[in-house]
């Protein structure tokens, strides 16, 4: 027993170390520039991130660099934990520091709607779409994790956001097609290359923030501001995505790394 | 006339850059208050109360009758220039370096002799329209002007060391979202600026007037968001070494007391643009602003900063944002003693209730956005470092005048929408 | 109050000895305390006198700092009855001599010892125009900072334009002063001086031009007055004190200055002197520029207010001239070695007045108006003061 689990991690390091599994990064730069979720200004906002120096080799600390950073749990490329929503808030383990730490390196199917993204910035993503992708890549199994691929991570700035006066509009999924993650296919956990689960225009769905409302009331989780899903397989890649360990944390910014099979590509 | 200034040449990179020197700025106590109504562009001198015998220079008492009861009085302006002179030598390095200098002796339709600057346009023995105005070393000084204007009398090279016209400077404006901040901007190129820097906070959000901004003359875009400091100091290393005159129009303004607030997010978020946005412009621009207050015709000249009336005493109903004001009030009062001696001066707008959104909900009477980006424009063109602007920031200053802490209790029985 | 002024009393038995001139220079590294040491030195060499005999001291000094009078008695081993320390700058001359005078008379001292000196660091005439007086620093420093230059040129230009005083005079008091400085041997300016050099020298402050000026150095000036009786005891020479005035803040209403407070007191200065102007054998005024001279020919009666431009023009101005003024050469010539400028001219006088004077000595010199005028202020000069002297000499 205990060679034959050797044998895989080490299997898995030879892999790596040739380059047949390769560690593809999905993260994007914090920077103290990069849009974050903009709510009414009469509610409390998201913090983009700060980094102000302590130090840098001056009279401050003369050997040394390094940095006092701030930010929402919900800057940059960052997770959601269930307490996020108030659907989620009874939940148990609901918390980043409550999640067990296996959900956190999981195996991930990619839908890919670039094309259809592309073409209506308001796509909606659909229990009909999934099944259309199924069809192709089989049936997505429960407890992976599912990424919308969008290519919305190439877009920057204005774009990005895409804020208009009516509202943003960015891809996301139908309400259907959360209920169908949830209840049809039991995922782990749903993730985006937009600044949220949901579409731009999810606040006037129904329920509004379908993606936060459903998938947080059922204990699901949320990956945001995704970047180069382009480089995953549909099926067969390892997302690696553990948040920070904060207390009560509603979410929390990370390093999302994939682990893919070269051969698979 | 004055000969009309033309925009200054290109700076040649091969020359040390001039440092700046200041007149003389060592004054008595008395004599500070005369600086303090100069630094608000008022003729005020000390007028005694019991003989109304108006004294020049300041004085404890009342040469005609011995009273000290004098009280300091805004003057006519009229006066008549009596003697003259053109001083080509001096020992103090300022004057040395801008060689002749034209002062005189002038008789006030008030009562008393002052010597005085002189500008070129006042012929012999003519009679003078007189302004005080605070000089490069920050303190108040006594200028005879043409009584009638002349042309381009804004030129004059003595008046221009008093004033901070923004005609062939350039200008940063910290925050182009707004109304405000738009109106500043056409403010400023009608004035004649060569240059406006404007800053834009973060680009991937939209917002009203954009394009008529970037329509504007001599408007350049620079992303700016006084709340990050990497931000603030990118833009700086770039336009740090040319921003003659610094508008810090950003704001954060949020109504709401202490206990009405819900956490401190909200109070630190005023905090971030009002107080340590104004730190970071500080540390970014101060240090080369200061450096360049004797760099030519475009000198660095002038730093602009927009306070709320409320940042004297506070008012509940935006409690904690005119806490952060009043944070903002004492650290500009700390840029004004590191800019002594640069000769840039700190130019105070106190301003009554603004005409926007966050405001929408208080009565009238309240400043419009334009009127208080022409205020900015005409303190800046007449060298005037304090403005009080609009009935209700006058109100309050005049209350604060007369005693800081009646104005605080009255300002406490007023919690709803009239401040006073 | 209206009886008018008390009637002043005469110095009888009181006299003026022992002149002395500690050479110029245009900068020291001393400071004050060395050039009065120096002064005090000469007068007790001079004057065969010991330390303990001098029981009076009057001092005058800008740069003595954080020093007064007081702490130069301990300084300089006196133990004075009487001391004084005299702020008035260039009417500090004849103001200590009527300190000195009236304490010598009452017997309050014997012999006090009037000592003015200053020095002359690179930059201390700056650092003194700086902080100079309040008035000065609130009101007129601040407007070009070009120091006496800027506001003697205001008075310059009001008294031209007032009475129509030309260049020209102003020009021939420069000039005959640089003659008579050319035969005092401790003059700092040693060349000649024409009137076509003066008007085209450049100009300083319109209508002022260098040679308007006088030039700032270190040096200073001393006498001993004393009983007419102990003068003669010590086989000094000495001149007698017919009378004196002083006067602060004249006119304080005229809108530039134009006259000074000699003006107020002239009739007295002459009554009690019972002198008149024609009588006397030279004038030493205070000559920081060449207006104030001329305000003192006016404004003393040597001439009528307003005729100062003929009066000069009509006369000749060198020692050995008509009317012979400022005989060493004045401050325009030797130097203005500050609360020591104040003491030039009386100190002149004196010389005259005892046969010490070289080589520009007046000819049976008898009688000396001397005058002085000090502390631009704000917008002028605030103290005046006059003295006629006699020699005592047969």
């Amino acid at each position: 027993m205990k060679g034959e689990k050797c044998n895989t991690l080490a299997a898995l390091a030879t892999a790596m170390s040739s380059g047949e599994v390769e560690t593809v990064d999905l993260t994007h730069t914090l920077d103290s520039d990069f849009p974050v979720i903009v709510l009414p200004p009469e509610f409390g906002q998201c913090a983009p991130f700060r980094a102000e120096v302590v130090s840098r080799y001056d009279e401050r600390g003369p050997g040394w660099y390094w940095q006092n950073i701030s930010m929402c749990e919900h800057t940059g490329t960052h997770f959601d934990a269930p307490i996020h929503w108030i659907s989620g808030k009874d939940l148990p383990n609901a918390s980043v520091d409550a999640i067990p730490a296996t959900a956190f390196v999981r195996p991930v199917c990619v839908i890919d709607c670039s094309k259809e993204c592309a073409e209506n910035e308001d796509f909606l993503l659909t229990p009909e779409f999934i099944q259309a992708w199924e069809k192709q890549h089989g049936q997505i199994p429960a407890g992976d994790w599912v990424l919308l691929r969008s290519d919305w991570s190439r877009r920057s700035s204005a774009a990005y956001l895409n804020m208009r006066e009516d509202g943003a509009h960015s891809p996301g999924p139908s309400a259907d097609a959360v209920k169908f993650l949830v209840e049809e296919r039991d995922i782990l956990g749903f993730g985006t290359e937009t600044v949220g689960t949901d579409a731009g225009q999810a606040a006037h769905f129904s329920p509004p923030y379908p993606a936060h409302h459903l998938f947080h009331g059922a204990g699901k989780y949320g990956l945001q501001c995704l970047r180069n899903l382009d480089q995953l397989p549909p099926t067969g890649a390892i997302l690696v995505c553990p948040p920070l360990k904060i207390k009560n944390g509603s979410g929390s910014p990370l390093r999302v790394l994939a682990l893919v099979e070269r051969a698979s590509k | 006339m004055t000969e009309l200034l033309q925009r200054p040449p290109k700076k040649d990179p091969q020359k040390r850059t001039v440092l700046p020197t200041t007149p003389p700025s060592a004054r008595s106590r008395k004599a500070i208050a005369f600086s303090t109504a100069a630094a608000e562009g008022r003729l005020a001198l000390q007028t005694c109360a019991e003989c109304d015998h108006v004294i020049y220079p300041a004085r404890e008492l009342c040469p005609k009758c011995w009273s000290m009861d004098l009280q300091w009085q805004d003057i006519p302006d009229g006066g008549e220039l009596i003697a003259e002179t053109t001083l080509r030598t001096s020992v103090n390095t300022y004057f040395r370096e801008r060689m002749p200098w034209r002062i005189g002796t002038v008789r006030l339709d008030a009562g008393p002799m002052v010597l005085a600057h002189i500008h070129g346009d006042v012929g012999e023995y003519e009679r003078v329209r007189m302004i005080a105005r605070t000089d490069k070393s920050g303190q108040g000084v006594l200028m005879a002007l043409p009584e009638k204007e002349t042309a381009n009398m804004a030129d004059d090279k003595q008046l221009r060391t008093l004033t901070c016209d923004p005609k062939h400077r350039r200008v940063l404006v910290t925050d182009g979202r707004t109304q405000l901040g738009q109106c500043t901007v056409n403010a400023l190129a009608k004035a004649g600026a060569s240059k406006i820097f404007v800053g834009i906070a973060r680009e991937w959000r939209p917002y009203d007037g954009s394009a008529e901004l970037a329509a504007v003359s001599g408007v350049e875009l620079m992303p700016l968001d006084i709340t990050d400091t990497i931000s603030v100091n990118e833009l700086a290393a770039e336009i740090g070494g040319k921003t003659d005159i610094l508008i810090n129009t950003a704001e954060h303004v949020r109504p709401g007391s202490a206990m009405q607030r819900h956490g401190i997010l909200t109070a630190r978020d005023e905090m971030e643009t009002n107080y340590f946005g104004l730190m970071r412009l500080i540390q970014a621009f101060g240090p080369g602003m200061r450096g360049r207050g004797a760099d030519g015709d475009n000198s660095a000249c002038a730093w602009v900063n927009l306070l709320s009336v409320y940042a004297l005493s506070n008012w509940s109903v935006f409690g904690t944002t005119t806490a952060s004001q009043a944070a903002a009030y004492s650290l500009s009062q700390c840029l004004r003693g590191e800019f002594a001696g640069s000769g840039v001066k700190v130019v105070n707008v106190l301003f009554g209730p603004l005409e926007d959104s966050w405001r929408q909900p208080l009565p009238p009477p309240k400043v419009t956005p334009k009127r208080l980006a022409d205020a900015i424009v005409h303190a800046l063109r007449q060298g005037i470092e304090n403005v009080t602007l609009g009935p209700v920031a006058e109100d309050i200053v005049r209350r604060f005048r007369d005693d800081p802490f009646v104005l605080e209790r009255e300002l406490m029985q007023a919690p709803g929408g009239q401040a006073v | 109050m209206g009886q008018g002024n008390s009637k002043r009393a005469g110095y009888e038995g009181v006299v003026v000895a022992v002149p002395v001139s500690v050479p110029y220079e245009r900068f020291s590294p001393e400071s004050a305390h060395w050039w009065l040491a120096k002064a005090l030195a000469d007068l007790g060499k001079r004057s065969g006198l010991a330390v303990d005999d001098i029981d009076g001291l009057c001092v005058s000094s800008f740069t003595l700092f954080p020093d007064t009078a007081a702490g130069i008695t301990q300084h300089f081993g006196l133990t004075p009855r009487w001391l004084d320390h005299v702020p008035t700058g260039g009417a500090s001359g004849v103001v200590t001599l009527r300190r000195a005078a009236r304490a010598v008379q009452s017997g309050d001292a014997n012999i006090v010892a009037c000592i003015a000196g200053d020095t002359n660091h690179v930059d201390s005439f700056r650092a003194m125009l700086t902080t100079f007086s309040r008035f000065s620093q609130d009101a007129s420093y601040p407007y070009g900072s070009g120091g006496p230059n800027g506001s003697f040129s205001l008075i310059t230009s009001h008294h031209m334009k007032t009475y129509g005083t030309q260049r020209e005079d102003f020009g021939k008091i420069c000039v005959a002063q640089r003659a008579n400085a050319l035969k005092y041997p401790d003059a700092l300016m040693k060349s000649p001086l024409t009137l076509e050099q003066y008007m085209d020298a450049r100009l300083i402050a319109d209508p002022i031009v260098l040679f308007d000026c006088v030039m700032p150095c270190a040096g200073a000036e001393a006498y001993l007055v004393m009983r007419e009786g102990d003068a003669k005891g010590q086989n000094l020479p000495f001149a007698n004190i017919l009378s004196t005035i002083e006067r602060h803040n004249a006119f304080p209403d005229d809108p530039v200055q134009i006259r000074g407070g000699w003006a107020m007191d002239k009739d007295e200065f002459w009554s009690m002197a019972g002198v008149k102007p024609e009588q006397v054998d030279m004038l030493q005024t205070y000559d920081d520029y060449p207006v104030i001279s001329v305000m003192q020919m006016e404004d003393l009666g040597f001439c009528e207010k307003g005729a100062a431009s003929e009066f000069i023009q009509a006369n000749t101005l060198t020692y050995d001239g008509t009317f012979p003024h400022n005989t060493s050469g004045g401050q325009l010539s030797v130097g203005q070695a500050g609360a020591a400028g104040g003491f030039l001219g009386l100190v002149e006088a004196i010389r005259q007045l005892t046969g010490e004077a070289g080589d520009n000595a007046v000819k049976d010199a008898r009688i000396a108006a001397v005058s002085g005028f000090g502390i631009i202020n704000f917008d002028r000069g605030l103290c005046t003061g006059a003295v006629l002297l006699e020699s005592g000499q047969q």
